[in-house]
């Protein structure tokens, strides 16, 4: 059985202005670590808030561990440990009290569940008895997931939780994320960071209530089946310029120190005498695997 | 020319240093990445070039004022866009205009005929009575980054302005800074990605409060013998003593 089943599940809001979700599809298997890759306005939040049994779908199912949200929200709020996108404890409380407090709620105790929370827990210990309110960014997110995690949730929905946080502690996180996942639990993960996509066994892209694509990232990346080529020039912004005047481009982005490009025709050939005709000295084309996020964007761009 | 020039710039709060002896500059036109872990100091800092906190010791200008005696000339001549607080989503796009030039003390009739010419640069003549929320994210931030520098600053901060943004919106985005950089304009800019440092002409990276390296991308990848800017970062963060609680 599928940890988690999704079947043709819509959402809207505002009278059906404003469309979160169009049925979606999703089967996320026990023990994975699964993604829900996209930008805001994707519906990440939407589709973990409906698992988390906090809204109503409109139309469609959904199942966790065989329960539906919609029916069944006392038994799914027994399994599940929810990290929502906005600190959502109580900043009154001091650290220790909001993790006393969800234990209690809970019906489970901080003792016996100590071995899962130990790791993150005991960085909070010198702050334990300062207000959850004054801590930093990113003590709070380590609080939030203590609370989430002290009553041995089954399956784990966290809703951006690395959004805002610098690249070391975000990679922190994620090392985190791994232990847990050796322990068996289930982890749903929202991002709108396309490199967050290689750390997950399997992703959905989405974008405006839909998605994408669905797979493991190696797969993904293979399907694209699209020729890229990278640019390395040393005058970055004019070259980019020029890429994009070329007639045989089909789109040019900026990554990294590099120039991303998808050909429309013609060989790279063509593409590096255009650039060298037009004032561009001293680049390399060369071919390039396309990344998730050079996927994302071809699906984005196609789109529109 | 240096639109921002600073010297052993520190802000203590009680026993804690939170930015501590900052000395660096900023040149006219320059895109200028400031990085830094969380905790690390780079808020306070800018809350100090934007004239909105006062230093304990150091000082400089900024926009050719001084940051210690003329804070409200420095507020007049810089432009802001942050990614939680930008445009006012319940006024229409060419209200958040008018609303935002009104601010600057751009005289009424020019502001009218601004708004306009902005609104039909942007694209945006037939949605500017839409109510912003109600706009695609794309064209709320080009709008955004557009209101921040209307009333012509000679820098322009923007703190983690493409946030949460799709990829190409990202990139769209990027286009602009590059645009107005090539106009003359000086852009100060925070981010959590690290493909984005690569995009600025020089780099900071704050750590434990003081600035621990400062150089073109280019160069800061042969210091510190890394792939990219991710490999600078890390390493250099992973150097923190103090973390973002103390």
């Amino acid at each position: 059985m599928a940890a988690i089943q999704v079947n043709r599940l819509s959402k809207s809001f505002d009278k059906g202005k404003i469309i979160a979700l169009k049925a979606i599809d999703l089967s996320i298997q026990p023990g994975e670590v699964y993604g829900l890759i996209g930008p805001d306005g994707a519906g990440k939040t939407t589709l973990l808030r409906i698992l988390a049994s906090l809204l109503l779908p409109e139309s469609g199912t959904a199942q966790v561990l065989g329960f539906d949200p919609a029916m069944e929200y006392q038994e799914v709020r027994k399994i599940i440990g929810y990290m929502p996108g906005r600190f959502s404890l109580y900043q009154d409380l001091s650290v220790e009290e909001n993790l006393q407090f969800f234990a209690t709620v809970f019906k489970s105790d901080i003792k016996k569940n100590y071995h899962l929370i130990k790791e993150l827990y005991d960085q909070l210990v010198p702050f334990k008895d300062r207000r959850a309110g004054k801590l930093s960014g990113g003590m709070k997110q380590k609080l939030a997931l203590c609370c989430a995690l002290i009553h041995e949730p089954k399956v784990l929905l966290l809703d951006e939780p690395t959004t805002g946080v610098d690249p070391v502690s975000r990679r922190e996180f994620w090392d985190m994320l791994m232990r847990l996942k050796q322990r068996g639990i289930t982890i749903v993960v929202s991002t709108p960071y396309m490199d967050e996509a290689k750390l997950c066994d399997r992703i959905s892209l989405m974008q405006l209530g839909s998605i994408l694509e669905t797979g493991t990232p190696q797969e993904i990346r293979k399907r694209s089946g699209k020729k890229l080529f990278a640019v390395d020039a040393d005058e970055k912004y004019s070259s980019l310029v020029t890429i994009r005047a070329y007639p045989g481009t089909f789109s040019c982005y900026a990554f990294g120190d590099k120039h991303h490009v998808q050909l429309k025709s013609g060989a790279p050939e063509d593409l590096s005498a255009f650039l060298k005709s037009n004032g561009i000295q001293n680049f390399e084309i060369f071919e390039i695997e396309p990344d998730i996020e050079d996927i994302f964007m071809d699906k984005l761009s196609r789109l529109s | 020319m240096k639109v921002i020039e600073v010297k052993g710039l520190t802000k203590s709060f009680g026993q804690f240093t939170a930015v501590d002896h900052l000395t660096f500059h900023v040149l006219k036109g320059e895109i200028f990445g400031f990085l830094g872990a969380n905790g690390a100091g780079k808020t306070t800092a800018m809350r100090i070039l934007c004239g909105l906190l006062s230093p304990t010791s150091g000082g400089g200008t900024v926009a050719g004022y001084d940051i210690r005696t003329q804070s409200e000339e420095i507020k007049r001549n810089i432009g802001y866009m942050s990614q939680k607080f930008s445009l006012y989503n319940d006024l229409t796009a060419r209200e958040n205009i008018m609303f935002y030039g009104g601010l600057y003390d751009i005289p009424r009739k020019e502001l009218k005929q601004r708004s306009e010419a902005l609104l039909d640069r942007l694209g945006l003549t037939p949605y500017a009575s839409k109510l912003l929320k109600d706009l695609p994210l794309g064209w709320k931030q080009k709008l955004a980054f557009s209101v921040a520098i209307q009333h012509s600053p000679s820098i322009v901060f923007l703190d983690e302005p493409t946030g949460g943004v799709d990829p190409i919106t990202r990139r769209q985005f990027w286009d602009m800074i590059y645009e107005a950089a090539d106009r003359g304009l000086t852009i100060f800019v925070t981010t959590h990605y690290m493909d984005e440092a690569e995009y600025c002409d020089r780099v900071s990276i704050m750590v434990d409060g003081k600035i621990a390296a400062l150089d073109t991308p280019a160069a800061l990848k042969i210091q510190f013998q890394s792939e990219d800017m991710d490999e600078v970062f890390r390493k250099l963060a992973r150097s923190a003593v103090r973390t973002a609680d103390h």
